[in-house]
């Protein structure tokens, strides 16, 4: 305190930021962004780059720890977890000075408690993809709604091809599938309430989502906007994919939810410099800061309305379109529910859905998650 | 924990007394320094490092703690959770057992069979004892990367020898009825040559004597070796099967390397790692499993203890 009253408010200083962003076009992406917060206020960060999964793995401990004065994360129940732990600062003063960003928005930073913890930066969509030249050389159309996808899924393999895309050594690509059509069947809140452990998982609603999946009717490709535009081989590729909405199922729920996963940043309790995270956060916050960072990412669309959008990709203007038509926009499954539930529970749950086909085996798999969520939700967050 | 055969305590003594005099002899004060120095890090150590940490997880295992929480006694909770509703635990014990039977019938007698066939001094034997034993230079970890080379579904050696190379390659390593017997074959790969090399060493040491006692007794070379060489190597044979075992249970890095042992390459190690570790942070119920874990090894430990003392103390 005493060094805050000699030294002026502007007084140059010191930031620490913890990133995940370790891929080469999101570590220059979030440099770009930081190099812009540098020359506009003077201050210096210090940027400390992990592997995004080990950052992951260690973020607990690392929130215990020594945290960074800013440290990136994820929007929803995954940030919300631990904001009901007591391991972030409350940045309720930095949000309201910022602005552009929506209701939608400021829920998903928001704890259970009301008050904000995270500053977002972009989201991107999940959807599925398909490459625009192979479906104009066999006369495919995109399908729209979950019977015209079946439809499809027979005539591709009618020609030799596989229509399913799964990838999902790590356990989590196939998460987003399976929100898809819980969402599509069953609509938003219930996927809401089914990650909060209020709907049960033995419910006929979820072995309705299971028997789909276990079917392997689902063809195409569903994935996040970063996951193609990043790992395509050539820029061709990129503007060769095509990305259109998961398909309608239930004619009542349409297709008004979007996945979007929104990254971001939060500040942890134990940050050093609080007055310099909570000025970084308000820079985070703004459209400059999101221009910044997309002018290098082109992956992931941005969150705030000031953002500029004029010089976006066509994927991206997909992705915008989409995200803007939606009523509901979810997280993922991991980020939607508690960690311990996800990782431990959902990861081989989810995978298992793949390889079951008889509907017993399904039911066996559901009595089995809800008697694993019983016992996991028993124990309170706080 | 192992009681010592008591009856022939009185039987023996008054005939250890007269050997123990002589052996007796006088510790300086430096001596008893440094012996209580030694013996005492030594003690301390293995207190603090081994079986502290490991009651602490006795402890733990009982609790919900997370990491961050209060810790909250929960009972046999978290044990009667793991045996009845985790469907991973079944796999990955079932894998451990595979591990075990696997190493223990088929890699390590192979390994054992190389051993007594380089004996023999073939010709290229140098070679052959260095090509055997190269892949246990390297870490189970490599291995898993290697594996995932080799067998990968769209680039790997095996599927473009196979022509396999359009998206019809076979998933060794995706499919969960077929991975853990892929991984079994590389683990094996390196287990064969680790008990090769011991048991090689072991070799060297037999009197050459006996053998040619048994040849010239008319035995054959299998014979030779189920009914002379073999029980003359028993500390040896005691030190393979212990490997063999620790080798199963301890199992990890190989299958972490490739999926990071999901999909039906559970392993007990596993399962530990992934609720005690990670943003899961179950650290209760991951020591439960643990527990579970040295039990099992316990189980083998005393085996083998109570072995080596009965025999010992014949």
């Amino acid at each position: 305190m005493t060094q805050s009253l000699l030294t002026p408010s502007h007084a140059k200083q010191t930031i620490s930021l913890g990133s995940n962003y370790s891929d080469p076009t999101p570590k220059k992406g979030i440099q770009g962004m930081i190099d812009a917060y540098q020359s506009k206020s003077g201050n210096t960060v210090k940027v400390n780059t992990t592997e995004h999964n080990t950052y992951q793995t260690n973020i607990t401990r690392y929130l215990q720890g020594n945290p960074d004065d800013v440290a990136a994360w994820f929007a929803g129940y995954r940030m919300q977890f631990f904001a009901s732990k007591g391991y972030l600062a409350d940045i309720s003063d930095v949000w309201s000075g910022l602005q552009g960003f929506n209701d939608a928005l400021k829920n998903a930073s928001t704890g259970a408690d009301g008050k904000q913890y995270f500053v977002p930066i972009y989201q991107y969509p999940w959807g599925m993809f398909y490459r625009k030249t192979l479906f104009d050389s066999k006369g495919y159309k995109p399908p729209a709604t979950w019977d015209d996808l079946i439809t499809l899924a027979k005539q591709m393999q009618k020609d030799g091809l596989t229509p399913i895309g799964f990838a999902d050594k790590d356990g989590w690509p196939a998460m987003g599938t399976f929100d898809y059509i819980n969402m599509r069947k069953n609509g938003y809140q219930f996927h809401v309430d089914l990650m909060a452990g209020k709907e049960s998982w033995t419910s006929d609603k979820v072995k309705n989502v299971g028997t789909s999946f276990g079917k392997k009717e689902v063809g195409l490709i569903v994935f996040g906007t970063p996951h193609v535009v990043l790992q395509a081989p050539t820029p061709a590729d990129v503007d060769d994919s095509i990305l259109f909405p998961f398909p309608a199922i239930d004619p009542a729920n349409g297709v008004d939810s979007v996945e979007a996963p929104i990254d971001g940043f939060m500040v942890p309790k134990k940050a050093k410099n609080l007055t310099g995270a909570k000025d970084l956060a308000k820079y985070i916050g703004s459209a400059d800061a999101e221009n910044a960072y997309l002018k290098v990412d082109n992956s992931n669309v941005a969150v705030n309305s000031g953002a500029d959008t004029s010089a976006y990709t066509s994927m991206q203007k997909q992705a915008i379109g989409l995200t803007q038509k939606a009523k509901s926009i979810s997280q993922y499954m991991d980020r939607d529910t508690r960690p311990d539930f996800a990782q431990t529970v959902m990861i081989s749950a989810i995978q298992s859905f793949i390889d079951k086909h008889s509907p017993s085996d399904i039911d066996a798999l559901c009595t089995n998650i809800e008697a694993q969520k019983k016992s996991i939700f028993a124990n309170p967050v706080s | 924990m192992v009681a010592p055969p008591v009856p022939t305590v009185e039987a023996t003594a008054p005939r250890t007394t007269p050997v123990r005099r002589g052996r007796r002899r006088r510790l300086t004060a430096r001596d008893i320094l440094v012996l209580s120095v030694v013996v005492g890090v030594t003690v301390v150590l293995d207190l603090a490092l081994i079986w502290g940490t490991s009651v602490v997880s006795v402890l733990l295992s009982f609790t919900n703690y997370d990491g961050i929480s209060p810790i909250k006694w929960v009972g046999i909770k978290n044990y009667h959770d793991i045996l009845t509703i985790n469907p991973e635990f079944g796999t990955a014990v079932r894998n451990n057992l595979l591990w075990l039977v696997f190493l223990g019938l088929i890699a390590t007698p192979f390994g054992i069979f190389l051993a007594v066939l380089l004996d023999r001094q073939l010709r290229f034997s140098r070679f052959y004892q260095s090509a055997l034993y190269l892949p246990v230079a390297l870490s189970l970890a490599v291995i898993g990367f290697l594996t995932q080379l080799i067998l990968s579904q769209d680039q790997g050696v095996v599927n473009a020898i196979l022509g396999r190379t359009h998206g019809n390659g076979i998933d060794f390593l995706g499919d969960s009825r077929l991975n853990i017997w892929m991984v079994l074959l590389f683990a094996g790969w390196r287990h064969v040559g680790y008990i090769m090399i011991l048991y090689l060493a072991g070799l060297k040491s037999v009197d050459p004597a006996l053998k040619e006692a048994a040849v010239i007794d008319g035995a054959n070379p299998v014979q030779t070796f189920l009914r002379v060489v073999f029980p003359a190597m028993r500390p040896i044979n005691v030190i393979v099967l212990v490997i063999t075992v620790i080798e199963s249970l301890r199992a990890f890095d190989i299958v972490y390397a490739i999926n990071t042992g999901r999909n039906g390459l559970q392993l007990l190690s596993v399962l530990v790692v992934d609720n005690i570790i990670g943003e899961a942070s179950r650290i209760g119920y991951g020591s439960a499993i643990a527990v579970m874990l040295m039990l099992v090894t316990l189980g083998f430990v005393i085996t083998y203890l109570v072995n080596i003392l009965r025999e010992d103390s014949r």
